[in-house]
């Protein structure tokens, strides 16, 4: 499985990836691949400040559906709306065309408390 | 892992682990839920075909002078119409108006039935039926461990196993089943399913199920045969239309309201028959329907379905992304106002309305 060494990453297997005060969120290859076909990402949180934690869209798959949590605090600056008609670029490449939500991030310093690509690895190793 | 090992095992399910299946709990087995991508199992079968491991459902037989008489009254389906060789598609009712099982009937002979029930209701079927019988004295007996069930599904295998048998698979109608060779094993060859893409359901003795198995695999392999798992026979059944016992219909479900009143004959009398004339003939205030999603969404067991203004008219049973139609479908109880092919109704999904159409079901 892969999971690039320059992102950050939750327990929840959300990646993110930092720029300035930027954060680009989606969801990792061992989640894509736990989830199996995802047929529909509904998130309608654009232009929603939300905190950590908090759930910022749904994923489904055939058989289940899964909250998506907002790895840091900020506003949702951009929807991924490539997804809306090919979720399964999710499955196919979740840490490029398969992105979810841009956020720019009230709280930079959250990121400290991220998982590294090495504990992540171990993580789900 | 540790949750497993209290889990009931197939004659399979350590060939399941080395073909890299995901694993889950089901009614009480380990089972395959999926071997690699459900959307390409489930096109597989409609395409081509597939294999089932459904060795987990249960096998009973009702034998002797009574054992007619016991089916007859514990089942609302007519079982006079069977005869040697034909199955029937039945329901059991219980005391209260709900349904203790739906099961499949194979008539031997007059005096040997088979009856094929749910895996995670093989415990309740048979108390239910044992006490039952106390007024008839059928002889029952419980052979569900030692059958495995390989269902062999899809447009493609009725040619690869007739490769494998004498016997004249095209001359065995639906609902039909012969004893008889098969891969050099003596099996029930049955023309029943649960997918609606056709082909047979064999039963095996445990001790070859592997055999027949892998011979099932040789035969297909020209055909592009895929193992195919629980995820896909869940998906494949909901397009048809097929009602699944814990989702549909349940305890409390009348057959009637579950659109089961085809199986459902009257002219004789069974478990709370009168109960159930009562409701069709006063129609019934609820109703299974089947149901396409307009808006952008997936109904799920559970959600509630509503009416133009939010108010809850019912409840979503079961429903998918259909892996063939590309759409989100359901099936769900509503009040009967709403049960109308066309009718607009809305599926509440995590706080939306989301408008949804019922449709006639099968939905392909």
């Amino acid at each position: 499985m892969n999971f690039p060494d320059n992102l950050k990453y939750t327990k929840d297997h959300e990646w993110v990836m930092v720029d300035g005060d930027l954060a680009t969120i989606g969801i990792t290859d061992f989640a894509q691949s736990e989830l199996g076909d995802i047929v529909f990402v509904d998130i309608s949180s654009q232009g929603d400040t939300l905190s950590a934690h908090e759930v910022f869209g749904t994923v489904e798959a055939v058989k289940t559906v899964s909250d998506l949590y907002m790895p840091v605090s900020g506003e949702v600056i951009e929807v991924n709306s490539g997804l809306d008609s090919a979720p399964e670029s999710v499955n196919g490449d979740p840490y490029g065309d398969g992105w979810m939500v841009k956020v720019k991030m009230s709280k930079p310093s959250e990121v400290d408390g991220l998982m590294s690509h090495a504990d992540y690895t171990a993580m789900v190793g | 892992m540790s949750d497993n090992q209290a889990l009931k095992s197939t004659a399979l399910t350590d060939l399941h682990n080395s073909l890299g299946a995901k694993m889950v709990p089901f009614a009480g087995f380990n089972m395959p839920v999926l071997y690699d991508n459900l959307i390409q199992e489930h096109l597989c079968v409609r395409n081509a075909m597939g294999v089932f491991d459904v060795s987990h459902m249960g096998e009973v037989w009702v034998e002797g002078p009574k054992a007619y008489d016991l089916i007859e009254y514990i089942t609302t389906n007519d079982v006079s119409t069977l005869y040697d060789g034909r199955v029937q598609y039945s329901c059991m009712p219980n005391a209260t108006g709900g349904i203790v099982d739906d099961l499949l009937v194979y008539r031997f002979n007059a005096e040997k039935y088979l009856l094929v029930i749910n895996a995670g209701n093989i415990d309740k079927d048979l108390a239910w039926i044992h006490e039952q019988n106390k007024n008839f004295g059928a002889t029952i007996t419980d052979v569900s461990p030692d059958y495995s069930l390989l269902a062999i599904q899809g447009p493609k295998a009725t040619e690869a196993l007739q490769k494998l048998t004498a016997v004249n698979l095209s001359e065995i109608p639906y609902y039909h089943f012969v004893e008889g060779e098969l891969a050099g094993l003596q099996l029930i060859i049955s023309c029943t399913g649960y997918t609606g893409a056709g082909g047979f359901e064999l039963y095996v003795k445990n001790a070859d199920a592997r055999t027949l198995w892998d011979k099932v695999f040789e035969a297909g392999a020209e055909f592009g045969i895929k193992p195919i798992g629980l995820g896909a026979r869940d998906t494949l059944r909901l397009e048809k239309g097929f009602c699944l016992y814990g989702n549909d219909i349940n305890d409390e479900t009348s057959p009637i309201e579950a659109g089961l009143g085809w199986i459902t004959k009257f002219n004789h009398p069974f478990v709370m028959s009168e109960h159930h004339k009562t409701i069709k003939d006063n129609k019934p205030t609820k109703k299974l329907v089947g149901f396409e999603l307009v808006d952008k969404g997936i109904p799920r067991q559970h959600y509630p379905l509503c009416d133009a203004s939010g108010a809850v008219i019912g409840e979503v049973t079961s429903g998918t992304m259909s892996p063939s139609l590309n759409k989100a479908i359901g099936l769900g109880y509503v009040k009967s106002e709403f049960a109308a092919a066309g009718s607009e109704i809305y599926v509440e999904v995590r706080g939306k309305l989301l408008k949804a159409t019922v449709c006639k079901i099968p939905f392909m």
